[in-house]
């Protein structure tokens, strides 16, 4: 833990102007330290627990570790405790960063709630080994023939109806699960926490590179599809590899034009400085391909339906969530902090990346006939459409983008989450054939997964509405009109493929041998619960999270 | 009154979660449809207390008015207010929301719902739509009326899908992609406003009667793409012709009472678009837009009457028809004259209530036919008298003969348009001559003349033989023919009194405001006076109805 935090610190402080900052403010980092202090406790749990008892302390201090820093957080930002940079001008806690972690916190609680959930399927996504799983299914057959040869079965369950769930709950203790996720997903928590409060650019590499070596990981753990999540894996490696080496030459570029990775110290250079701008543009464009690839920003999104699809859909709903979080944390502070100066050389740029990324995303989005690459094809749009809020440097395009980012990582994750409770023999059902009828069989689900998508596509009284909004109107009134108008046109275009899946499972007949849909334990009701209620509540009474975002200003 | 007001918004919403609740009960459905009758009838009469409650000549711009801040940031208020425009509309709608209830619920030839579906979702389904709507129709805020734009469409479209013919499937998602495109851009517009607003007031409002006053300082050069963001929402839901594809599917492959409200109200929020935000709201736009509006009414009223004429099928005529008559309410609005604004509100209601009694009549039939052909009938009115007769007052009311509804407002449309817009005027009235064409066409093809037609002869060897069969011999064909009409009436019947039933209320008003429209008109006209000033035209006529 240590040697990641001292790290940036190592670097020489640049100038004396910040020999005050030299202590570190533990209370501002005080979340940082407990997410990444637990994972280092997670990893003694894996080394010294044996590995039956492992899945529930590592989940109590998972959530633990996440709701007391989400504590610390919205303590901070209620008292108005001021902006600071600490850990030698490395990190800056400053009002975007704490709306980020809060935003970051608060997914990463059903986050790992779907992840830690063992009951949809025995043993959950991440089943230690295929031959545990094959016993726990051989037993629960034998239980259940038992259950329903023996009427006085001593379960007492209701006949018929038992059926698999009954045989499900007889089974036993559902075999044991890969607790490794845990200290990932923390590990990566961690990088994401820094990831959007560096204040330099060697932090912000670091960061990266912490958030996203577990990630490739969690994206290779799928125990049933191996291949595909294997091959989803290795393909998010080597392109995220590409993606750093891109964003380290940019900064590398970018310390040779302004002598210092400092974010401010690069806008005062671009400021006040006679020296040409091919260094300090051809770094930012490096800096910006790496973090449009993290933020799978078209056209730089070609790993994201596949990583999307192979990946275990809890690590799916947590990536699509959080990533895209941090990720665009880190672009917004990028283009305020160190670029703000200079926003009217590379804009024009940087419109077409967000014309591009929203055709993509929804002329693409189309054509997908697997649900959980429809998703990864609208994250894409959508990636364009907070790329709008992004180019407007102004506080309404930075409110309106947290407030976006906090409002589609919910629905992402409760899509995900009823994603995988629609299943057929061989695991998750994601094709949309599957979901024909669904609404006959399972209407709750139906609904559930109906009203997300109309969130997606914008519909008001959903927080999507909301969020669309307030980034199209920050961009408007800072003269990105042809953006905005583009925008318009591609959610109704996007529109038509949500619309398609609700066309599925509402008007058309069931098939008669489609998937079940599992009932979700109870980890997975509370994550499902927390993304519809906040996505209800963001597009009914937006008040507060609008108020807290427009506080936010960076410090730079 | 504003207590009463928000009452009426949730009374409908309050009623379709009960019965959406009842519904997923076992053997619910009975329950619901029940319950569901019973609060739209109790909306209908809280509809008659508000009426009688409002003041038409009263000094303010909205009666009953009610606002709550809902979010600060964006400026927007929960504000609801109603005019001598919106009045009427919440009116129409509680007459015909409890009809299209009780003939979906309790008459014999009510939809089949695919699927064996009950009606009770159905039911649920129409009145969350009518309180949606009740709250468009009365908001005062620009944000919460785009709001509730693109949420009416969720009912509806489930109504579509879920509840409709064949092609349901297709229809309904071509109806949501239609508005919901059509209300993007209208958000673009509302984000404009939004904008404006803001570097003009210093904090952003949505608030009609302020964005109304602020529509006077904007120039034309800003006014312009506002107002076509707007025009665009509402000339897809008008729907003006080049726009207008949508609506004979949608209203072909809805279920009967869906196709009431979809074509007798919710189409109405077009119009009312025009005449409550686009006029008021950008005077100088609408002005120099004003000619694109004509044409595109003119061509609707004529495309519309010819390829109504044209259709094989019963209910996209009567979508047609609606096309046809949306162009004559265009036409009213956009000759800024304030009689032919007047015609335009009134022709609002008293479309909704001419169609509603096409499209139910139309329904009754194809229960009976099995079939919504136009080919597979004739001579109906031999063998079911009183639906024959009840179709000829809906044709001629569509026509709008002298007597009925139609024709009160029609006639003010045309005789207000004329001072300012003489050409559209006298093309307009061209189709006129077109709807009595199709409309007693279609009359005589379906209800006139010997039995004809697959649904009315059924369609087994024997009724083939029947209508193959030619004898020469007079009495013996007179015989012949005596025997299959019995049969024909025997298994086709006439009316039934809860249809006769459903019916009535509407022939009824067809007549009364056929004759006595002064009521209405005495609310709408302060509202048109009004939207005259808002809009900073002189009025072509004087009061004394001398040209100036």
């Amino acid at each position: 833990m240590t040697s990641v935090l001292t790290l940036p610190t190592g670097l020489p402080a640049q100038g004396g102007s910040l020999s005050a900052n030299l202590g570190v403010d533990y209370g501002a980092v005080a979340p940082l330290l407990i997410v990444l202090g637990a994972a280092c406790v997670s990893v003694l749990i894996e080394a010294f627990v044996p590995l039956h008892r492992r899945v529930v302390p590592q989940l109590v201090l998972s959530l633990a570790a996440v709701a007391v820093s989400l504590v610390l957080v919205v303590v901070r930002a209620v008292a108005g405790t001021p902006a600071t940079i600490t850990l030698a001008g490395s990190l800056s806690v400053d009002g975007p960063s704490l709306f980020l972690w809060g935003t970051l916190l608060a997914l990463a609680i059903p986050s790992i709630l779907m992840i830690a959930d063992r009951s949809i399927e025995p043993g959950g996504a991440f089943v230690a080994d295929p031959e545990a799983l094959a016993e726990a299914q051989e037993r629960a057959g034998v239980r259940a023939m038992a259950t329903v040869g023996g009427s006085s079965g001593s379960s007492g369950s209701s006949g018929s109806s038992g059926g698999s769930r009954g045989s499900r709950a007889a089974a036993g203790p559902p075999p044991e699960m890969h607790t490794e996720v845990f200290p990932f997903v923390l590990f990566a928590l961690g990088g994401m926490l820094a990831f959007c409060a560096a204040n330099d650019l060697l932090t912000m590499f670091v960061a990266l590179e912490v958030l996203s070596l577990p990630l490739y990981l969690l994206c290779g753990l799928a125990r049933r599809r191996r291949v595909l999540s294997q091959e989803s894996a290795v393909k998010y490696f080597l392109l995220g590899a590409f993606a750093s080496a891109f964003f380290l030459y940019g900064v590398a570029l970018l310390y040779g034009y302004a002598g210092s990775v400092r974010l401010s110290d690069i806008a005062a250079a671009a400021a006040g400085s006679p020296r040409g701008d091919a260094l300090l543009f051809g770094g930012l464009a490096l800096l910006v391909v790496g973090l449009m690839f993290k933020a799978s920003v078209g056209p730089f999104h070609t790993w994201t339906p596949d990583v999307y699809q192979g990946a275990p859909t809890p690590v799916t709903a947590f990536m699509a969530a959080c990533t895209k979080v941090a990720a665009f944390g880190a672009i917004l502070r990028v283009f305020f902090v160190a670029f703000g100066t200079t926003s009217i050389e590379w804009r024009g740029v940087l419109w077409a990346v967000a014309i591009a990324s929203m055709v993509i995303g929804v002329v693409l989005g189309l054509t997908q006939t697997d649900l959980k690459r429809m998703v990864a094809y609208s994250s894409v749009a959508h990636a364009g459409f907070l790329l709008i809020g992004c180019l407007a440097i102004t506080p309404a395009g930075l409110s309106a983008t947290l407030f976006y980012l906090l409002a589609y990582g919910f629905t992402t994750i409760a899509i995900l989450g009823l994603v995988s409770l629609v299943r057929s023999g061989d695991g998750e059902a994601t094709h949309l054939s599957a979901y024909a009828g669904l609404a006959t069989r399972s209407p709750v689900v139906a609904a559930s997964l109906s009203f997300c998508l109309l969130a997606l596509a914008g519909v008001p009284l959903t927080s999507g509405f909301t969020a669309k909004f307030a980034v199209f109107s920050a961009g408007l009134a800072d003269g990105e009109a042809p953006l905005v108008i583009v925008g318009l046109v591609c959610s109704a275009i996007a529109a038509f493929f949500y619309l398609r899946v609700i066309v599925m499972m509402y008007f058309s007949e069931p098939a008669p041998d489609g998937p079940s849909v599992s009932l979700p334990g109870p980890l997975t009701t509370v994550s499902i619960t927390l993304g519809l209620a906040v996505t209800l509540l963001l597009g009914v009474v937006p008040t507060a999270a609008l108020d807290w975002a427009a506080a936010a200003r960076f410090l730079g | 009154m504003s207590a009463l007001l928000l009452v009426l918004v949730l009374l409908p919403l309050v009623g379709a979660a009960v019965c959406g609740f009842l519904v997923r009960s076992p053997g619910g459905d009975a329950a619901a449809k029940t319950a569901g009758f019973v609060v739209s009838l109790a909306e209908f009469v809280l509809v008659v207390v508000v009426w009688a409650l409002y003041v038409p000549s009263a000094p303010t711009r909205f009666q009953g008015e009610l606002s709550v801040p809902w979010i600060p940031a964006f400026g927007t208020r929960f504000a609801l207010g109603l005019d001598g425009i919106a009045l009427p509309m919440i009116a129409l709608l509680a007459v015909l929301v409890p009809l299209v209830i009780a003939y979906t619920s309790f008459t014999r030839a009510a939809d089949r719902f695919p699927d064996g579906r009950g009606a009770g979702g159905f039911v649920a389904l129409m009145l969350a739509l009518q309180g949606v709507l009740v709250a468009l129709f009365a908001a005062t805020d620009v944000f919460l009326f785009y709001v509730l734009f693109e949420v009416m469409l969720v009912p509806m479209y489930f109504i579509i899908g879920r509840f409709g013919g064949a092609r349901r499937q297709y229809a309904a998602v071509k109806f949501f992609l239609y508005s919901f495109l059509g209300g993007l851009l209208m958000l673009g517009s509302i984000i404009g406003i939004f904008v404006a607003s803001g570097t003009r007031l210093g904090q952003a409002s949505f608030d009609w009667t302020t964005l109304q006053h602020l529509a006077a300082q904007l120039p034309l050069s800003t006014q312009i793409p506002l107002f076509l963001g707007f025009f665009a929402a509402f000339a897809i839901k008008a729907p003006l012709v080049p726009l207008h594809t949508w609506l004979p599917d949608a209203g072909a492959e809805a279920p009967i009472g869906g196709g009431v409200i979809l074509v007798g109200v919710l189409d109405k929020v077009g119009v009312f678009g025009f005449l409550r935000y686009c006029l008021p709201l950008f005077p100088l736009a609408s002005q120099s837009l004003a000619p694109l509006v004509l044409v595109l009414s003119v061509i609707g009223v004529i495309y519309g009457a010819l390829l109504a004429a044209m259709q094989t099928d019963m209910k996209r005529f009567v979508a047609y028809t609606s096309i046809a008559h949306f162009g004559f309410i265009g036409l009213g609005i956009f000759a800024f004259s304030q009689q032919a604004l007047a015609g335009s509100a009134l022709y609002m209601v008293n479309h909704g209530i001419s169609t509603a009694m096409l499209f139910l009549v139309v329904g009754m039939l194809a229960a009976r036919g099995g079939s919504s052909r136009i080919a597979d009938y004739g001579g109906v009115g031999r063998i079911a008298p009183v639906l024959s007769g009840l179709f000829l007052v809906a044709g001629l009311t569509t026509l709008s003969l002298p007597g009925t509804n139609s024709f009160v407002s029609e006639f003010l449309v045309l005789i207000g348009s004329w001072p300012r817009e003489p050409a559209y005027t006298v093309i307009a009235t061209v189709g006129i001559i077109f709807a009595a064409l199709y409309v007693l066409w279609i009359f005589q093809r379906t209800m006139t003349g010997p039995l004809r037609g697959e649904a009315v002869l059924g369609r087994g060897p024997g009724a083939a033989s029947a209508v193959a069969f030619e004898p020469t011999d007079g009495g013996l064909r007179d015989m012949l023919e005596d025997d299959a009409s019995a049969r024909a009436r025997a298994r086709f019947g006439d009316l039934t009194g809860r249809e006769i039933g459903v019916l009535a209320p509407l022939v009824l008003l067809i007549f009364l405001l056929g004759f006595f429209p002064q009521p209405v008109l005495n609310v709408i006209n302060p509202a048109v006076s009004a939207t005259m000033s808002e809009v900073g035209v002189a009025d072509p006529v004087g009061p004394n109805g001398v040209a100036r």
